[in-house]
């Protein structure tokens, strides 16, 4: 069990994490999904006790982590950067952390095997790939037998077969029943891992809630609509309590209505349809509503270029009903208008960012 | 490496065998295997363990090759301090590898993230500094009393034909001894600047600074205040102890010099030591 109380992080002027509030709970698959720069890795260091936390705090079954007697045993962690010496062996790296915590050489035979370093165990750590690199951090993770374990960012760098592999350990360590929280970027990979989601955005907790929930929230679908005589047909839908999103091509999406109801309006009025196309938008659509207006950073060019830092007001707390209006007016957020000029904005297309 | 339809974690075989708490002991074996387990040491290492013999055989010998040609001034200098002659060169040369083992062995652990991986196995960050303090000292100041008593013999036998060096006449054993005190507080020493600096290029550069340069341009500061910089600078302090003249700038005794370079030590780690609680890992 993993708690965060108020826990904020500042750096100069700057709030990576923002009175965060969450619990992840054991026996399931926690997924912690923001943005690139929205405070996952500051929120993980904050938990491990590698960062301060300005203020708030973060303990572990009750207990903040510097103060945990047997630190391994109890949370096994696997960072986003890398925290091995090159020039030691994974062996020897791992022979280090055990004896830190007096835990029986066998063990590092055991997490050695598990993540399948076993041929390569003898190398500098230096020069391995990315994909094993990962590998000897997650048998790091595991080295301590621990309840709770931590991922950041696993699957970077990963081949589709040591993803696969990953995502069935995360969910095998779950089975478990022990507590497992996992960061990414991607709602993709949430969706398929994840029984429970907390999402981040500039540093806010923007959602706490399963997964299940979330998606029945945020599978917004809409009817795309195409016609020479858009012009005339769209106040006709919008009349009807239908919200109308006039694209740039001639084409609209309409929301809370089916293709069949918007057929019978052309019928009526007489005016003519070329396309009529029920659409279900992505998680990862929903995703980037949620966090349209919570990323730091935007690829220049689009409409809603500039930090959007003030561009919406946030939730006043985790579980004000920011939801309800997500879903009942579906664009709730900034990039709402259409924009008449051209594309949709497209918000999220910031590029990859360490951390 | 293949993927695996379930995965099971074995619980740990024995449960007697570990509680897995991170005390002393425990992280002095942790930083005893991490010393042993890279190159760097090995490296640093050989630097003093061969270099600072060669030295003490290479002086006498040249000294002793030319002792009939020599004019009375240079062999009264010899003379005086025959254990400083021994031990100079290659003291002043071998320093050089324990320094910068001492900065690697906690700026490395930045500059390669190390330090995340030893920080999550002993969060209690002051314990893992006094720790590695302990295995590191502990190893420089054995292999320099070592050395430096290997260093003073061979030296004495490379000396024999023209002059006899006893180990206890005067205070040729406190010179010898003191070479690998030295260089154990040395180790400290530039560990602690690793730790301060936490970048490994930055702290060998402020320590070979500190050793080639400050310790001796100080000494041009006029008066009374140039004295005291002189003499209380750290590594010139703690230099004192390696030999029996020291320049009449010098205000301090043999072990008074080596106890300010303790408390320097002393001062730096504890410095040390609440920074390393203080900052981000």
């Amino acid at each position: 069990m993993i708690q965060a109380t108020a826990l904020t992080k500042r750096y100069g002027t700057k709030v990576a994490v923002d009175h965060a509030e969450f619990t992840v709970a054991p026996g399931k698959v926690t997924g912690f999904l923001g943005p690139n720069g929205a405070g996952k890795s500051t929120t993980m260091r904050m938990i491990l006790g590698l960062d301060r936390p300005t203020s708030g705090s973060v303990t572990i079954n009750g207990i903040p982590y510097d103060k945990l007697a047997a630190p391994l045993r109890e949370v096994g962690a696997l960072l986003d950067a890398k925290a091995v010496h090159g020039g030691r062996s994974a062996y020897n790296h791992l022979q280090v952390l055990a004896k830190a915590n007096g835990l029986p050489r066998a063990r590092v035979d055991t997490v050695i095997d598990l993540v399948g370093l076993h041929s390569v165990a003898k190398k500098r750590a230096g020069g391995f790939s990315l994909g094993m690199g990962q590998r000897l951090g997650i048998a790091a993770a595991l080295l301590g037998d621990p309840g709770i374990v931590m991922f950041d960012e696993p699957v970077n760098g990963l081949d589709p077969e040591g993803i696969l592999w990953i995502r069935n350990l995360m969910k095998a360590l779950a089975a478990e029943g022990r507590t497992v929280f996992v960061s990414s970027h991607l709602m993709s990979e949430m969706a398929l891992t994840a029984d429970h989601l907390v999402v981040i955005g500039l540093g806010r907790i923007l959602a706490d809630e399963p997964m299940a929930e979330f998606i029945a929230k945020n599978s917004v679908s809409y009817v795309l609509v195409r016609s020479p005589q858009m012009a005339d047909l769209a106040p006709k839908l919008a009349l009807r309590g239908w919200r109308v999103e006039m694209q740039g091509d001639g084409s609209a999406h309409v929301y809370d209505a089916k293709p069949s109801q918007i057929g019978d309006v052309a019928g009526t009025e007489q005016l003519w349809l070329h396309e009529l196309t029920l659409v279900h938008s992505s998680l990862e659509e929903a995703f980037m509503r949620l966090t349209a207006s919570s990323v730091e950073y935007h690829a220049g060019g689009t409409a809603g270029t500039g930090t959007t830092q003030d561009a919406a007001k946030p939730p006043s707390s985790p579980d004000a009903p920011v939801w309800g209006e997500a879903a009942g007016d579906g664009r709730a957020q900034p990039p709402a208008e259409p924009d008449p000029s051209g594309q949709p904005p497209t918000p999220y297309q910031n590029s990859e960012r360490g951390q | 490496m293949a993927a695996t339809e379930s995965v099971t974690i074995n619980t740990l075989p024995g449960n007697g065998a570990g509680s897995g708490h991170a005390h002393f002991g425990r992280l002095l074996v942790a930083e005893w295997t991490k010393l042993r387990s890279v190159r760097s040491t090995y490296w640093s290492l050989i630097t003093v363990v061969l270099a600072f013999p060669f030295f003490s055989w290479l002086i006498p010998f040249l000294i002793a090759h030319n002792w009939n040609q020599a004019d009375p001034g240079s062999r009264a200098q010899v003379l005086q301090d025959p254990v400083s002659t021994i031990i100079g060169v290659g003291i002043d040369l071998g320093q050089f590898g324990i320094a910068v083992l001492g900065v690697l062995v906690m700026a490395s652990e930045y500059s390669t993230g190390m330090i995340r991986s030893t920080v999550l196995a002993s969060p209690r960050r002051v314990r893992m500094l006094a720790a590695k303090s302990v295995v590191f000292t502990l190893l420089a100041l054995v292999i320099g009393e070592i050395v430096s008593f290997v260093a003073f013999f061979i030296g004495q036998l490379t000396f024999k034909s023209v002059l006899t060096v006893n180990l206890g006449a005067g205070t040729n054993l406190r010179e010898v001894v003191g070479a690998g005190l030295y260089l154990g507080m040395l180790a400290l020493f530039s560990m602690v600047i690793g730790a301060l600096i936490r970048h490994p290029a930055g702290a060998i550069t402020g320590v070979v600074l500190l050793l080639l340069v400050i310790s001796n341009i100080i000494q041009l500061i006029p008066g009374a205040a140039g004295k005291y910089l002189y003499s209380y600078e750290p590594t010139n302090a703690g230099a004192a102890i390696l030999t029996n003249h020291t320049s009449d700038k010098f205000l301090l005794t043999a072990w008074e010099g080596y106890a300010v370079f303790a408390g320097w030590t002393a001062l730096l780690w504890v410095l040390a030591a609440w920074l390393l609680v203080r900052r981000d890992a």
